[in-house]
């Protein structure tokens, strides 16, 4: 047994870690929330392209560095110290693990490798009105239509769906469940932007007879399949930045403990907030097992792949949530104003908490993990 | 990174459970499957058991007659052995001062003590807290008096846990009244035969006679029994606290009492006439619980996986006491009300509930105390706060 991340991934790990600390404080997210725009910087993500850091986990005929999901948790995790709000989980994960999963080599290729590079940025269109958490359950439809397909319907709440260059979409054909590529100027397309609560930008997508060609059909395997293991993988890449936002929360309220001062005392010589202050401790502690026993089985193809995802998204829903909501009760009123960095970490883990599922959907799947286990 | 044990560590797994299973004699086998609560005579005849084969003291180094497992395997054998629901051994000498005498003791003390120890022929129990020491444990009065040749011993220690069945108990006792109140505190060996010394037993709420409280009239005690420093027992409880919350974070006995609420949660009809465990909001209070079991286990293996390093297990591992034991208290409440109806009876004739619910209720009880012991969960939130948090003191 071994949680040591090897050399390379420490290194890794300290050179996003000082990149984040010199060229991505807080005070840039914030400028970026805040100005008219897409919310990120694609020179910053193009630097992040040319780091490698966009292609670690993907094999080398896609572009990539041949890494793992556990480079990627490690970079997710320093990003999510600092607010780093370019789209890695977006585009890198969600997006990026669509294409290297269900799309051919000429597929990735033409999609991937660009994205890897900082170039573009992708988009997986997933959710729908009325299915929740389920990306099997999809009303939107790509009819035969003129050699290719014709696609129709609606996705909504699609992070980076209002930026990216190329957006997976799943759809219901008379074959079964499908994925394509779509480009985000395919006439027939209308994309309305949204402003999400962490001050991230998504879009609400309509598609109304979308034409696409062949080869937009992504069908190197079966598209539930894939979906399943790629929400496996924003799950797990959600908990890891899920990590470093509870961490950086918990270490700005125990210096604020330290110095904030009432009845004459500091604050933190409280015992009631103290013993608060280390349940969050122990709630960190607890998030960062799950998270490592998540990144290293999120590769895996057996049953204990979702048993660990689920148990990490829940602890991240459960665990993560009470820190990042203790952080703001301990700061008092400042931690409910705009002004404080507080405040928008936990409007980040709010967001985090929701996305590939909540605490609510992770507890019901592996209560199904431990029924298929027991017969 | 490696998630699992090595190939080499899994087959140790496999022959301690075969060798469990054939060692345990039957009518211990019994009550282990039923989860009953072992008496002090049977977990001595399965120390001796233990001891034949060399394992009664995982963790004590090859030198002192342990058995030379690394981290990993100790950790495998306990939870096989709690897995197993064999009778937990009496900790006070194996656990606790055998390894304060082999880093703190002479030469003399350690050839006197230690082979019984190991052996189980000598049972010790612990003198710590008094009626008016508990959490505050440093303002302890029983005093130990210099008579040149021995000290002179008045007081009352109180919850000492089976005194009555114990050879020998160690005491923390004030030697010292001037200066800071953690400076004047020794660390005496007393034998349990003394003159004036005296052990009451008392029910707990399990209805076991585990505590005792132990009274001290003019005991005189050698001194050669003074371990360690005089005035310097408070290091060695400092150190006896490290080795206590190494026992305690094992996650074998929630796993155990998991396994049983489920078994019962099959057999258990709810209010829909369906078993308990295809309620769907059943399975979601038993998945939250095995999911923060999960998050547990990890946790320990990754101070686990430290220890195999030769490193010191992280702060992190502090929590260990206070999440181990929560969830100890949780799995039994949550077998108690799967039990419905059931969880009412005490101490039942056989037949009055099935088999395997008969000794719920007083290990539910008993249970209250995990949380209490080896420094209460709250004196560990204080030690967090202040040693790892660095939060200002008042």
């Amino acid at each position: 047994m071994d949680f040591d991340l090897n050399e390379d991934q420490q290194l890794l790990a300290k050179t996003v870690a000082d990149f984040c600390k010199t060229r991505s404080p807080v005070s840039r997210f914030r400028e970026l929330r805040d100005a008219e725009g897409i919310g990120w910087d694609p020179a910053s993500w193009q630097q992040m392209g040319e780091l490698g850091w966009l292609g670690v986990p993907f094999p080398e005929a896609a572009g990539g560095l041949d890494g793992s999901f556990i480079e990627a948790a490690v970079i997710l995790e320093q990003l999510g110290k600092n607010l780093v709000p370019e789209p890695y989980l977006a585009s890198v994960v969600l997006g990026g693990y669509a294409l290297a999963l269900a799309g051919d080599e000429d597929q990735q290729q033409r999609w991937l490798a660009p994205m890897l590079e900082g170039e573009t940025s992708l988009a997986l269109a997933w959710a729908e009105a009325g299915a929740r958490f389920d990306p099997t359950r999809v009303s939107c439809t790509a009819t035969p239509a003129a050699g290719g397909f014709s696609l129709t319907g609606a996705k909504r709440f699609v992070l980076n769906g209002h930026a990216a260059d190329q957006l997976i979409v799943s759809a219901t054909t008379p074959e079964g469940l499908a994925l394509f590529v779509v480009n985000a100027d395919a006439p027939g397309l209308t994309r309305t932007t949204l402003g999400l609560i962490d001050g991230h930008r998504g879009a609400h997508l309509r598609f109304e007879n979308v034409a696409l060609e062949p080869n937009q059909l992504l069908g190197a395997a079966p598209a539930a399949n894939v979906l399943t293991r790629v929400l496996d993988y924003g799950a797990a890449g959600a908990v890891a930045e899920g990590l470093g936002v509870a961490t950086a929360m918990l270490d700005m309220t125990t210096g604020y403990l330290g110095t904030r001062e009432q009845f004459g005392l500091k604050i933190g010589s409280f015992q009631a907030l103290q013993h608060r202050a280390v349940d969050m401790f122990i709630e960190v502690a607890l998030l960062r097992s799950m998270s490592l026993e998540a990144m290293v089985r999120a590769d895996e193809d057996g049953p204990e792949r979702a048993a660990a995802v689920s148990a990490a998204k829940h602890q991240l829903g459960i665990g993560g949530q009470f820190v990042s909501r203790q952080s703001v009760q301990l700061h008092g009123g400042i931690g409910v104003t705009d002004e404080h960095d507080i405040g928008l970490y936990f409007k980040r883990l709010q967001a985090l908490s929701t996305i590939c599922g909540d605490a609510t959907h992770h507890a019901q799947r592996y209560a199904a993990c431990l029924r298929s286990q027991s017969s | 990174m490696d998630l699992n044990f090595t190939p080499e560590e899994q087959a140790f797994r496999a022959r301690v459970r075969a060798w469990i299973s054939e060692a345990l004699p039957e009518d211990l086998a019994v009550k282990a499957r039923a989860s009953a609560q072992f008496t002090h005579d049977e977990l001595m005849r399965w120390h001796k058991v233990l001891a034949a084969k060399g394992w009664a003291a995982p963790a004590w180094p090859k030198s002192f007659g342990g058995p030379g497992f690394s981290a990993a395997e100790r950790f495998i054998f306990n939870e096989e052995l709690e897995l197993a629901g064999t009778p937990p051994l009496s900790p006070f000498g194996l656990v606790m001062v055998g390894p304060l005498i082999q880093r703190f003791g002479t030469n003399a003390q350690r050839e006197r003590f230690l082979p019984k120890i190991l052996s189980g022929e000598e049972v010790w129990c612990q003198g710590y807290s008094e009626p008016n020491a508990g959490s505050d444990l440093a303002s302890l009065r029983m005093s130990a008096e210099d008579r040149g040749d021995y000290f002179v011993v008045n007081g009352q220690k109180t919850w000492t846990t089976y005194a009555q069945y114990a050879d020998w108990i160690f005491c923390l006792v004030r030697t010292n009244a001037a200066g800071k109140k953690q400076s004047g505190i020794s660390f005496l060996l007393i034998d349990m035969r003394s003159k004036g010394l005296e052990a009451r037993p008392m029910l707990t709420i399990s209805h076991s006679p585990a505590f005792c409280d132990t009274f001290f009239d003019n005991v005189e005690v050698p001194k050669a029994n003074l371990l360690g420093p005089l005035d310097g027992g408070w290091t060695l409880a400092k150190a006896l606290l490290g080795h206590e919350r190494t026992l305690v974070g094992s996650p074998g006995l929630v796993r155990r009492w998991l396994r049983l609420a489920r078994e019962i949660a099959t057999e258990q009809i709810g209010d829909d006439g369906r078993p308990l465990l295809e309620d769907p909001a059943w399975a979601r209070r038993f998945a939250a619980l095995e999911m923060r079991l999960r998050a547990h286990q990890m946790t320990i293996y990754r101070a686990l996986s430290e220890q195999q390093k030769g490193r010191h297990p992280g702060p992190e591992t502090s929590i260990l006491k206070i999440v181990g034991t929560d969830l100890i208290q949780r799995a039994g409440e949550l077998c108690m009300e799967v039990m419905g109806h059931d969880a009412l009876a005490w101490l039942p004739d056989p037949g009055v509930v099935p088999d395997n619910e008969a000794w719920v209720g007083p290990s539910f009880c008993y249970d209250r105390a995990a949380t209490i012991y080896a420094g209460s969960n709250e004196i560990q939130r204080n030690i967090i706060a202040k040693h790892i948090l660095q939060l200002p003191s008042a």
